[in-house]
């Protein structure tokens, strides 16, 4: 009899509470969404499994001793892994457009307008500065950004911030749609863009020295997480280091993200989860990716008052640093507007100006609030 | 005799269309693949199908021409 119940308090079955089920209910909603819906599977799929894990009571997650314990605190806490993925993503971005159309790094900075209308709302709602400074950047769209900011300046709203984040980054389709057509009337969202001129390889290797050393004097906090982006630019556009820039693509990029998704994941045991303040984050989430757009929209709009070759304003909504789910986005909403206009590549130029954007944002929150 | 070409770059993934063969304005002439999204090109004219220019995996630019209609 007493061996029975040793065994029986070795199991888990007695430190489960209510809210550990509701966990799971929203580890199943999400391996579902990932699995059966396609919502951003890569992320959305450890960061399910990581949910479902550190709600079976273990000491996984125990500081000192847990596995995922250790991915958390040497990868998140010690902001390693969000600038290894921004080196993945320099290596898989052509800053072509970019440079072909500089007009449009100022669409980038102009949808991170939705970071800071995020950011007084939750001063409003009552959150820290640190803790609003972090869901803002949620509007920015950008993971491995928010994840770093997270780590830095309210650590314990890593978990909940990631995962709205990236929920809705796989949302940016169905966000961001109604929101273009409201800002824009047809004629606008049919404008056809000039052909972007050539970019030659100088330029292409130029670009990401020059905005390294641009950037880190100008916003040091931004350091780690740009200079890595430009590594991994450069890795791409020298062409000698292929081989590089491969593994800064592919390999790297899925090690990183398994350890990335199932570790945020573990930040969210029910104790943590389950309080109002995460459905606040959530509602902003949804007002910072709006925002965004729509600030990213109105800035094309306004600088069309004083071009001759208009910008189509549909292209200011890929100012939001998912990429390219947002030039995908643009392309797609110019084409329900006329079939044979091909935005996407011009849509690329804010998209990833977004992302260079959303970091500089980053590193100004911390430089100013650290 | 028309040049049909393409509006961006991207990796052609499939050739809709035949040598000789009659094709409307609009019609899909190929499958181009940038940002893993799969974009069709639309014919800018009405003609018959003279030569295509390009093999499915090439990567193209914009402006390369895809084929020629007459």
């Amino acid at each position: 009899m007493d061996a029975l119940l040793s065994m029986w308090s070795s199991m888990a079955f007695n430190d489960l509470y209510w809210g550990n089920f509701v966990m799971w209910g929203i580890a199943f909603i999400f391996i579902y969404l990932a699995i059966k819906k396609g919502f951003e599977p890569l992320l959305l799929l450890p960061i399910a499994f990581g949910i479902l894990l550190v709600n079976l009571p273990s000491d996984i997650m125990t500081p000192g001793e847990g596995l995922l314990w250790r991915f958390y605190h040497y990868g998140e806490e010690w902001a390693v892994i969000p600038p290894l993925i921004f080196l993945g993503i320099g290596a898989m971005t052509d800053f072509g457009p970019v440079i072909a159309n500089p007009k449009t790094l100022l669409l980038g900075a102009g949808a991170q307008g939705g970071v800071y209308v995020t950011f007084f709302g939750a001063l409003a709602a009552g959150f820290t500065i640190y803790e609003a400074a972090t869901i803002g950047i949620i509007g920015g769209a950008d993971g491995p950004t928010t994840i770093f900011v997270a780590a830095k300046l309210a650590p314990h709203m890593m978990g909940v911030c990631a995962v709205a984040a990236y929920s809705y980054m796989a949302l940016v389709p169905i966000i961001q749609p109604p929101v273009i057509k409201l800002l824009t009337t047809e004629e606008e969202r049919k404008i056809r863009m000039k052909s972007l001129r050539k970019v030659s390889k100088l330029e292409k290797i130029f670009f990401p020295i020059v905005t390294c050393i641009i950037i880190c004097l100008l916003v040091p906090d931004a350091a780690a997480l740009m200079g890595m982006f430009c590594f991994g630019n450069l890795l791409r556009e020298s062409g000698v280091v292929d081989r590089l820039s491969n593994t800064a693509q592919n390999e790297l990029m899925n090690i990183v993200v398994i350890f990335l998704g199932i570790s945020v994941g573990a930040t969210m045991p029910a104790e943590v989860f389950l309080s109002p303040k995460v459905l606040y984050v959530f509602g902003l989430g949804v007002v910072a990716f709006a925002a965004a757009t729509a600030f990213g929209v109105l800035l094309a709009k306004f600088m069309n008052l004083f071009l001759k070759e208009k910008i189509n304003p549909i292209i200011g909504a890929a100012g939001v640093s998912a990429v390219p789910m947002a030039a995908r986005v643009a392309h797609k909403v110019g084409q329900e507007a006329d079939k044979k206009n091909y935005l996407l590549m011009h849509a690329m130029g804010p998209n990833v100006a977004g992302v260079i954007g959303t970091a500089i944002a980053a590193g100004m929150f911390i430089s100013v609030l650290k | 005799m028309a040049a049909i070409e393409s509006p961006m770059s991207g990796k052609v993934l499939e050739i809709l269309v035949e040598v000789g063969q009659k094709i409307a304005e609009d019609d899909e002439v190929i499958i181009l693949e940038a940002m893993k999204l799969e974009n069709p090109i639309y014919a800018p004219q009405d003609g018959v199908v003279k030569e295509i220019k390009v093999k499915v995996g090439q990567q193209i630019a914009e402006g390369d021409v895809i084929a020629e209609l007459e």
